[in-house]
């Protein structure tokens, strides 16, 4: 297929380039712009950061992560191409420079895209802007330095005139790779070949080349399938499609339900967030994804197409077991909808660091109060079984309850009926249990007021 | 003038970014993959062993050589001359000779086309093996009296079982103490190129050129002299590419002398982390006897040091544990065992602070373990037990500070000698302790947390306080050496080498500091380059925190060297003393003649006068005995001390760092910003390693953590809210280059007040004390605080 794009403000295109190469491994090996590194070719390290705009606006993004097919129609630019036409440095670069921000140099390029992003977007929460990034040199205190240096200078005119290409939609081709420009195109193409692999966000299935070492034989790459990216919000309803991406997610739910939103930013980082879709997120199944458990405690129905025959499900019935899912050949995920509500879901992640960390446990939790007492109770798992899960039992004994303290404490006993889970490099299976059921008493307490969270105590 | 005059001043002791700020911002900066390579260079990848001990029965190679790319695939019979890439003894092929010591072990190496090819075919090895039981925790190693040397070191001093024997109060535990990924970001690699006559020049990513240059040779059968080994910079180290580049240079030689080809080589991240060794873990047992203030009387601690399947550099490190097993603390009566045990995992290897952190570890959870059986402040515990301060202002403290200690000063002196008989003459710990305390507000932070404590169920806060006092030389002595070689051009532009490797501390720029400042001339005169063993022989590793120590001497004995050719050449002409003529602001000051540096340069030119020098130094006073353990493995200690606050949840165990406060001696500074740089960085490095940074290995020996996406190095929002570094206001009392002091390692133990704090905290939900682990992940903690508030 062909690929137009820019890169560092010049048009580029490509015949024929292999449709699972990495946008990362095409810039140091083809085109010998080795300033974009390789830390740790997996989407942790941040070192192979970008910056891509399209018409939505500029993300920093993975290039370890990205298919080179994904980028067709949209404006890159890399390390080599932030300074300006004369070389004058970008305000974040000699920031960097000034406040001492690089020691051995290795992850700068990625914290200077990531940096160079956040500036251009006007994005202050640096914390969060460079999760997805590692140091093990300077303890990351002059890099925020040189960030907090930054804001508010201008973006420079050759930053800010980053515009796309073209208007992207190629001509959709009938063989591998395909690249379908709608929900409907897609379902045609994947009812014909229903072996063929789907491309989100590609935050998984690049793992399954550069890591797995695999070829993929058909691909089907969703990124023109901007139906897929809608958001509607409607008096009783919510719906995502199942591209939009886990930071276009996190802007949507963060105002209805606050805590959902905090476990999103937690969710891996802004880079791989501005890849990850909500619906990849779901279909590959793994019972570690953080959104399922969150959904499923919302009470959210998933929607699936295969050809033009659509269906609905509980969000909890997709998961049947560990790797399979109620999805038939050709069939894919459309989109999630949930009800509005109000606000009772608190989303407690478990992980050894709290950023850019897989959960060990995630428990969700929705539980009504009318009058004291528990009138529903919604309340599902990650990380405590082969998928995601709901606490049944758990939740039948909060059912009709007094909402106390001895409630809690009975509702508690309930989780061994719910959850055998596993000991792995995470969390052991003790841990796992034992803390899960913790969360319970932490949801009583919070919905109490009391002080429960170690990231809200600030000297 | 010429176009590079510019006046300056002396630019040491200036906060100058780093010599490659700028290029690190561009991405400009090159690293070893990126050099461009001559075409047709060659890529090359390991097959990797998949059980942890046996003997290969059965190898089929053949669909790695069917395998897409593949130019070569070589097993241990087609090495032409040794298989070797220990830096010790001996022990550690490069590819496996038939037995398998470990998971990650290489058995074949393939060389193809690129770098995925290679990949692929290294994973299409057929194996079948012999499997025995592998030796993997130290209790199976201590079982099966698998160890390195024949029997345990022993250090002692007094007699510590008696003096615990006759203790008012005595404690005793045991700790877990991991170890750790040195996750530098970028990876090992190499990069071979064939030259004419069997001659290979190699650039590896590495901290010891002349070690890779040695290996090299004597694998591909040439002396020293046919291999040249170079590196510009490394994207971090760390202590992990002291030893472990070995594999990929040779390998790249070996290859390239095999194909005639470049050949380059360089880990995958998961690959890096099963093949590399690590940090040492740690088991130590302690038992201490002390009275009832918390002065201690005797203490004795067994270390179990997990080295892996290979000597590599573990007896130093070993060694350097028992010799910081003191730290700061003057104990009457102390004896330490250390059992150095052999199991099958990846071979350990050096990581900044070289055992010493693990050392200290052992010693402060004594004391606070201690504090919390008093009921003392563990603050004033510590420095009860310091060693004495020096007679005298000397030079080490800025301005004289009031006594700090409970007691005061001691009515009586102590006996101030290390357990390995080094007397403790720069001790810098109770103006920096006073100092601290007085910054971060310690009492008064220590009341508030309690009383915050007392108003909360589910979350507590603790504060933790820890000094560091590490000792600076290489404890093999002889590594305490260094040359340099500098150059003035005849337009006064000056080149500079030296034996010391950037990876990322600032070295080169320390070093170039030194270099215009002996000059008088400006930074911009003085061209950094590559450490290259063409230029600068027989170098040590750029390790034990020594690199400005020795290179800055070194290259101060070349610059001074050219200097005064120069200016006995000038004085002759001026009729004046050498000694009369002044360098200084870019200029060159003889007599009433005054001309820029440029103008000296070319002037000493035409005067025939040799302006290239190579420099020298050795480290002076360091002699000792490692199997006794007595002597003076040190020039000199540096010295910092840390104050960190927490917070702990007890539901799930998460936890934060609210803030943290460190003061830390660098003496006199050559670059304040770079070293403030050090101290930050290596704060949160040692806290990462006590905290979030936890390897797990499997009962067959896989390691489970091999990629950032299960290994956890602190982030961005791990580092303290507040976060307050000062460097002492003191220069180093001993002679050491402009009595600056090393600041590579000390500051990665300062990490150990979090632990600390932790453990304060936890210890606020009862009784009995947390006996933390570490790492203290939230699951530690979670358990900790079961143990301490349920008694479970």
């Amino acid at each position: 297929m062909e690929i137009t794009f820019h890169l560092n403000g010049e048009e580029v295109t490509l015949l024929g380039a292999s449709p699972t190469a990495t946008l990362l491994d095409w810039l140091r090996e083809d085109r010998l712009l080795t300033g974009t590194k390789e830390g740790c070719n997996e989407g942790d390290c941040g070192a192979c950061s970008v910056m891509v705009t399209d018409r939505r606006g500029s993300k920093a993004l993975n290039a370890c992560l990205l298919f080179m097919p994904q980028l067709n129609g949209k404006s890159i630019r890399t390390v080599e191409g932030v300074s300006g036409p004369d070389g004058e440095l970008h305000p974040v670069q000699q920031a960097m420079i000034t406040h001492h921000g690089s020691q051995c140099g290795f992850c700068t390029p990625g914290f200077v895209m990531s940096m160079v992003t956040a500036h251009k977007n006007g994005a202050t929460d640096h914390d969060v802007q460079l999760a997805g990034n590692l140091c093990r040199c300077t303890g990351y205190a002059p890099i925020i330095r040189a960030a907090e240096a930054v804001v508010g200078l201008p973006v420079p005119v050759w930053i800010a005139d980053d515009t796309v290409v073209r208007e992207p939609a190629p001509a959709a081709q009938n063989h591998t790779p395909y690249a379908p420009r709608s929900s409907d195109e897609l379902a045609a193409i994947y009812q014909q070949n229903p072996e063929a692999i789907l491309v989100a966000g590609a935050t998984d299935v690049a793992l399954w080349v550069t890591k797995g070492l695999r070829d993929l034989d058909q691909v089907i790459f969703l990124e023109g399938c901007s139906d897929l990216k809608q958001i509607e919000i409607t008096g009783d309803k919510v719906r995502l499609g199942a591209m939009v991406d886990m930071n276009a997610m996190r802007d949507a739910i963060a105002p209805l339900h606050p805590s959902y939103g905090e476990m999103i930013r937690r969710y891996a980082s802004v880079q791989v967030r501005g890849a990850a879709t909500l619906g990849g997120n779901i279909a590959n199944g793994s019972p570690i994804g953080d959104n399922p458990p969150a959904l499923i405690a919302l009470g959210a129905t998933l929607h699936l197409r295969k050809g033009t025959i659509r269906r609905s499900l509980p969000l909890e019935d997709f998961f049947v077991d560990y790797g399979k899912q109620d999805r038939a050949p050709g069939e894919f995920v459309e989109a999630v909808s949930f009800a509005r509500q109000p606000d009772a879901l608190r989303c407690y992640k478990l992980s050894k660091r709290f950023d850019q960390d897989i959960s060990a446990v995630l428990g969700a939790f929705n539980v009504t109060i009318i009058d004291g007492f528990v009138t529903e109770a919604r309340i599902a798992f990650g990380g405590m079984a082969a998928t995601p899960k709901r606490a049944s039992h758990v939740e039948a004994a909060l059912l009709g309850q007094p909402w106390t303290k001895q409630t809690i404490k009975t509702a508690q006993a309930a989780f061994d009926q719910d959850f055998t889970p596993m000991s792995d490099m995470r969390a052991s299976a003790h841990y796992r249990l034992e803390s899960a059921r913790n969360l319970l008493e932490r949801y009583y307490a919070e919905l109490n007021g009391e002080a429960t969270s170690v990231l809200e105590v600030s000297l | 003038m010429s176009v590079l005059s510019q006046t300056n001043h002396g630019p040491v002791a200036k906060p100058l970014p780093h010599d490659s700020a700028k290029l690190h911002v561009t991405g400009a900066a090159r690293y070893v993959d990126d050099i461009p390579v001559p075409a047709g260079c060659l890529h090359l990848a390991f097959g990797l062993s998949t059980i942890a001990k046996g003997r290969i029965t059965w190898m089929d190679l053949d669909a790695v050589r069917a395998s897409p790319g593949v130019v070569l695939v070589m097993t241990a019979r087609d090495l032409p001359f040794t298989n070797d890439v220990s830096p010790s003894i001996h022990d550690e092929p490069m590819l496996s000779n038939g037995s398998v010591h470990y998971v990650g072990q290489p058995l074949f190496l393939v060389v193809a086309t690129s770098h995925r090819a290679a990949r692929v075919a290294a994973h299409r090895g057929q194996f079948d093996y012999a499997e025995d039981d592998p030796i993997l925790t130290v209790d199976q190693a201590l079982a099966a009296d698998s160890r390195f040397e024949d029997g345990p070191r022993v250090y002692q001093k007094g007699d510590a079982g008696a003096a615990i024997a006759a203790a008012a109060h005595t404690v005793d535990g045991v700790m877990e103490l991991g170890g750790q990924e040195h996750f530098y970001l970028e990876g090992q690699a190499a990069l071979a190129l064939p030259q004419e006559d069997g001659d290979m020049l190699v650039t590896s990513s590495t901290q010891h050129p002349t070690e890779i240059q040695h290996k090299v040779a004597e694998a591909i059968g040439v002396p020293m002299h046919g291999v040249r080994v170079e590196i510009r910079r490394m994207g971090g180290g760390f202590g992990g590419k002291e030893s472990q580049g070995n594999a990929l240079a040779v390998s790249c030689a070996v290859a390239a002398r095999a194909t005639g080809k470049p050949c380059k080589m360089r880990y995958d991240r998961d690959d890096d982390m099963v093949i590399t060794g690590k940090r040492h873990d740690f088991r130590i047992l302690y038992r201490a006897g002390f009275d009832d203030d918390g002065l201690l009387t005797g203490v004795e601690f067994i270390h179990l040091v997990r080295c892996g399947w290979a000597q590599d550099l573990s007896l130093p490190v070993a060694d350097r544990a028992m010799l910081h097993a003191d730290n700061a603390y003057a104990i009457p009566a102390i004896r330490i065992e250390s059992h150095r045990l052999k199991t099958n995992t990846q071979s350990a290897t050096a990581y900044r602070g070289f055992g010493g952190p693990q050392g200290m570890v052992g010693i402060e959870r004594v004391m606070d373990h201690i504090a919390h059986d008093l009921g003392l402040d563990p603050v004033s515990v510590r420095q009860l037990n310091y060693y004495d301060a020096p007679e005298g202002a000397g030079l080490g403290g800025a301005a004289p500070r009031p006594a700090a200690s409970p007691r005061g000063i001691l009515d009586k002196k102590k006996d101030n000698t290390t357990p390995y008989g080094m007397p403790v003459s720069d001790f810098e710990l109770h103006g920096m302790t006073a100092q601290l305390l007085e910054s971060s507000d310690y009492v008064a932070r220590r009341t508030v947390i309690a009383a915050w404590n007392a108003g909360q169920d589910q979350l507590k806060r603790g504060i933790g306080f820890s000094p560091v006092k590490f000792g600076i030389s290489f404890t093999l002595t002889h590594l305490n050496q260094a040359g340099a070689l500098v150059h003035v051009y005849q337009d006064g532009s000056v080149h500079l080498n030296h034996g010391g490797t950037e990876m990322g501390q600032g070295l080169f720029q320390k070093v170039a500091q030194v270099a215009a400042s002996r000059f008088g001339i400006g930074m911009h005169l003085v061209k950094i380059t590559a450490t290259d063993t063409a230029k600068v022989p027989n170098t040590s590793a750029t390790a034990a925190s020594s690199g400005s120590d020795l290179n800055g001497m070194a290259v101060q004995a070349a610059c001074d060297t050219i200097r005064e050719r120069m200016a006995a050449y000038l004085a002759e002409r001026h009729q004046i003393t050498p000694a009369q003529v002044r360098f200084e602001d870019g200029m060159v000051i003889a007599g009433g003649d005054e001309m820029t540096f440029e103008e000296a340069a070319m002037l000493c030119y035409q005067g025939r006068i040799s302006l290239s020098a190579t420099g020298f130094y050795k480290t002076p006073k360091v002699e000792w005995d490692r199997i006794k353990g007595q002597g003076r493995p040190f020039f000199y200690f540096a010295y910092g001390a840390a104050i960190t606050e927490v917070v702990v949840d007890r539901l799930s165990g998460e936890n934060r760092i609210l803030r943290c406060d460190i003061l830390h001696d660098a003496g006199a500074s050559l670059n304040p910003d770079l070293d403030i740089g050090q101290v930050e960085g290596g704060y949160v490095q040692g806290a990462g390693w006590l905290t979030t940074e936890e390897l797990v290995w499997d009962g067959k020996g896989h390691l489970k953590t091999h990629a950032p996406s299960t290994y956890k190095i602190p982030t961005c929002s791990d580092r303290p809210d507040v976060f307050n570094v000062d460097l002492w206001d003191g220069q180093n009392r001993e002679e050491t280059v402009y009595r600056s002091k090393a600041v590579g390692e000390p500051p990665f133990m300062l990490g150990i007040s979090a632990y600390l704090a932790l453990s304060h905290a936890v210890s606020a939900y009862g009784e009995t004390y947390p006996a933390l682990d570490a790492p203290a992940t939230a699951e530690q903690l979670w358990s900790a605080i079961r143990r301490v508030r349920d008694g479970v």
